[in-house]
């Protein structure tokens, strides 16, 4: 089986599976990382989003080989309780969701966001997450958490 | 004389108080309450409730998930109850035991125990004596029953009620620490995976299965009557195993299902079950000039969670323990003992969450497509997901409405006599609550169990297809009359608000009509016809918040919306701004709301923002698909719903009311939004649109 080579939140990985098997599939059955989550299957709602070079892609339609030498990163990659990412702190200051199922695909979209666009508007924002899907209705209240992390990303 | 105290509902159903809570030696406290999160942030009211009570930091308090084997039975986390009814007996028991530690505290220190106090859990007293609920937590037995003498605290001696303690959940969401039942791996975990016809009542002619046996990492094939699925090492092995079965599978044509575009035309050709919901007789003969009659209808609408259903299963010998994120343990575990034949006590069902719940979804349905997948994996756990297409087309839709209002109106163009008919699929059809059972696989099975056919819970619990149509106006009189359907093509239960969003909008429309006829403003209109103080205020406080009635500015409509769920729940009010051409932009929400005491004001104010952008997203955008044979809006394509560039900005003033019960404020925002929006439009163009959704097809409808 040939394998595929690369970056997964900073460390390089090399996994011996078909190719055509799709990321989100290999992340969270080979690999154990369960940030990313299903949704559709079909790129079509964000949960699953991760970024890639620095944009972010839906990984449950995109084949393993297709990332083959890039950096993947998932929510885990983004930071963490010890370390968190100013947009982990936005989110949990303005209480940003309901259930959370959609959340670790948003953080990566405004993550991905905010790297090409570091002072966005309101609407900047929008449009960036318009490929996630929110059931619960916290929109707002996330598009307020990004603006915030990115004014604090801003005063430092 | 006093009545004797009562203990709360759940309380006295649950009365062992260390079902509810126990303490750890290591300074925790265990709450163990019977509702579950579901996304709507209860656990932390809950928690807030406990700490408040106990006297302990919040940072103390462990929040235990619901399961069989040892929570208190409240039924199922639906209808905005839980904070009534769970925070109530949360709050007493907690009151009790905090009485039961101090008495246990003044026998070990000898000191009286109305000279002690407890703060964060340490019990201390004159002399500087001490002791905590840890210290004593061996020597107090909690297996007793509550009793209906302990007092909860004044309003004013609690600290954390009433204010917006942050979400207990929420830091794990944003770290990738997901508690989704989705993301767990249990040791030696199967995964399993369920092939359904697009037709629900397709039988299934042939399988021929000899490609599927060959699918790498494959453990079982199940087939029971039309019931059939895989079980495999890998998420992976099973999806292809999946395709494969889906290949070999050969369906008939099932029922047909109605014409979509003619909901009204079935919904009242039915047969039906005819209830007379309420009458009001007219105090006296009044003198009728004209009636007014008009239709309102909804569509089927779907749950259509960001993530598709999914359940474990294990089997231990004739014991299977089963991992859901049901909002009723206790009612999947009566359902999977009708379907195994089993006693309960060789079922135990545990909560486990998954993603945003809007009511009765396939979560119980996967919870028994595990189960008997798992039969098959020698007593390893098979974790079972449903596809999206399924999770579209197979879990229970909140139910197609047609609502007939007719009005009496007198010379003077008031109101003297109101009728308001609703025809429907009943609004419920909950596992656990019959002599069969409600989940989809027991339908399939060989053996099968009749198909339940959805019904609606009496108007004193609220209502089903029936909720809210009784008016909260003041009118003199009115007829209020509910046709159930008997048969059902396509498969409805329990959707958030039940009736009442398809209802409200079609009330507050038609008030919103007669009003304009008359030339009156729509807010002092609907004021005229209300006696309720608190219905009052929240219209007040929304009119007054969004500057009732700005001023016109073409192509910008304003329209209000009003109700109390359940016409005993929350208040909400809204004004809804909108913008409108060919087609409509809503962009700006402006509610009030009041539910009492207000636990955790800013988990309320989340509930009512997300109620108003899902309610705003029902009514421009939702609408289950079909043709004649199948459910066509499987996806996120076929069945968009509001994304992010088209959410309207939301406003939310609580009216927070300390001294009176808390409601739930999850179902408050949904009619009054719809009725709203809808109102807005025919302030901008001049349209009376009553079939939702609101888009471009249904505004060239309108206006021909």
């Amino acid at each position: 089986m040939p394998s595929v080579r690369f970056r997964l939140n900073g460390v390089e990985r090399d996994v011996d599976t078909d190719p055509d098997r799709m990321l989100l599939d290999v992340l969270r059955g080979s690999l154990a990382v369960t940030g990313p989550h299903f949704g559709c299957g079909a790129g079509e709602c964000g949960a699953c989003n991760v970024m890639v070079d620095g944009r972010a892609v839906s990984s449950c339609d995109m084949p393993l080989w297709s990332v083959a030498g890039k950096e993947v990163m998932t929510l885990e990659g983004l930071g963490s309780a010890e370390h968190p990412h100013p947009l982990q702190r936005a989110f949990i200051a303005e209480q940003a969701l309901q259930c959370g199922y959609c959340v670790s695909g948003i953080l990566i979209s405004a993550a991905a966001l905010l790297k090409q666009n570091p002072s966005p508007s309101k609407d900047d924002v929008k449009r960036a997450l318009d490929g996630n899907l929110c059931r619960c209705g916290a929109h707002n209240r996330m598009v307020r958490a990004v603006l915030r992390a990115a004014a604090e990303m801003a005063a430092r | 004389m006093n009545a004797p105290p009562k203990l709360p509902v759940s309380l006295a159903a649950n009365p062992l108080l260390s079902s509810w809570l126990t303490f750890s030696r290591d300074g925790h406290v265990l709450v163990s309450p019977g509702k579950v999160e579901i996304g709507q942030g209860i656990v932390t009211a809950l928690a807030q409730i406990a700490a408040d009570e106990l006297d302990v930091d919040i940072a103390r308090v462990r929040m235990v998930r619901a399961s069989t084997a040892m929570s208190p039975n409240e039924g199922v986390t639906s209808g905005s109850l839980s904070i009534q009814q769970s925070g109530r007996a949360l709050r007493h028991a907690c009151a009790e035991i905090r009485r039961i530690f101090l008495v246990a505290a003044s026998d070990r220190l000898g000191v009286a125990a109305d000279t002690l106090s407890v703060e964060d859990g340490t019990i201390s007293g004159p002399g500087n004596v001490r002791t905590s609920y840890w210290e004593l937590a061996e020597d107090v037995d909690l297996k007793r029953e509550a009793t209906a003498g302990a007092s909860a605290k004044a309003i004013a001696q609690r600290s954390l009620a009433g204010h917006s303690v942050e979400r207990l959940d929420i830091p794990d969401k944003v770290f990738g620490r997901p508690p989704f039942i989705q993301d767990q791996v249990l040791p030696n975990m199967l995964y399993g995976r369920v092939l359904r016809p697009d037709n629900a009542r397709a039988s299934l002619i042939a399988l021929k299965d000899e490609t599927t046996r060959t699918t790498a990492g494959l453990v079982a094939i199940v087939r029971d009557g039309r019931f059939c699925g895989v079980v495999s090492e890998t998420e992976n092995g099973a999806e292809i195993a999946l395709q494969a079965l889906g290949k070999a599978a050969v369906w008939s044509e099932g029922d047909a299902l109605p014409d979509e575009n003619d909901l009204a035309s079935f919904l009242k050709a039915e047969p039906s079950e005819l209830t007379v919901i309420d009458t009001r007789p007219a105090p006296t003969p009044a003198t009728k000039a004209r009636t007014i009659r008009r239709q309102y209808t909804r569509p089927y609408i779907a749950h259509a969670s960001i993530a598709p259903s999914c359940a474990i299963a294990q089997w231990t010998g004739d014991k299977v323990h089963v991992w859901t994120h049901s909002q009723g343990v206790y009612l999947l575990r009566a359902d999977l003992a009708l379907v195994l034949n089993l006693p309960v006590e060789n079922i135990t069902v545990e909560h486990m969450e998954g993603a945003g719940c809007y009511g009765h979804n396939a979560a119980d349905d996967v919870a028994l497509d595990a189960v008997l997948l798992a039969r098959t994996a020698g007593g390893r756990p098979v974790r079972v997901q449903w596809s999206r297409q399924d999770e579209m087309s197979q879990a229970p839709f909140g139910a197609a409405m047609a609502i007939e209002i007719e009005a009496d109106l007198d010379p003077a163009g008031e109101i003297v006599d109101w009728r308001h008919a609703v025809w429907s699929n009943g609004h419920a059809a909950r596992p656990g609550r019959a002599t069969q059972p409600a989940l989809l696989a027991g339908f399939e099975l060989e053996k099968p169990f009749p198909r339940m056919i959805s019904s609606n819970p009496p108007q004193a619990n609220g209502g089903g297809a029936d909720r809210n149509a009784i008016p909260l106006y003041n009118f003199p009189a009115w007829t209020i009359e509910s046709h159930r359907l008997l048969t059902m093509p396509i498969r409805t239960s329990a959707l958030r608000t039940l009736g009442a969003q398809g209802n409200v909008f079609a009330i507050e429309c038609f008030l919103d009509e007669i009003a304009s006829e008359r030339a009156e403003d729509p807010v002092a209109f609907r004021l005229r016809y209300l006696r309720d103080e608190r219905a009052r205020d929240v219209i007040r406080a929304a009119a007054k918040r969004a500057n009732w009635k700005p001023e016109r500015t073409p192509g910008i409509g304003h329209g209000i919306g009003f109700a109390r769920y359940k016409n005993t729940g929350a208040y909400c009010a809204v004004v809804a701004e909108i913008e409108g051409d060919e087609d409509i932009r809503v962009r700006k929400l402006t509610l009030a709301v009041d539910v009492g005491e207000a636990i955790n004001p800013d988990g309320v104010i989340n509930q009512i923002e997300g109620g108003a952008i899902q309610a705003t997203s029902w009514v421009l955008k939702e609408r289950v698909r079909f043709d004649q044979q199948r459910i066509t809006s499987t996806s996120w394509s076929d069945y968009p719903i509001l994304r992010f560039t088209e959410v309207p900005d939301v406003e939310v003033e609580l009216i927070q009311r300390s001294e009176l019960d808390p409601v739930g404020a999850g179902e408050a925002a949904h009619g009054p939004v719809t009725a709203a929006i809808a109102n807005a439009v025919f302030d901008c163009l001049g349209v009376r649109i009553r079939n939702l959704p609101i888009n471009r097809d249904s505004l060239i409808a309108a206006m021909e």
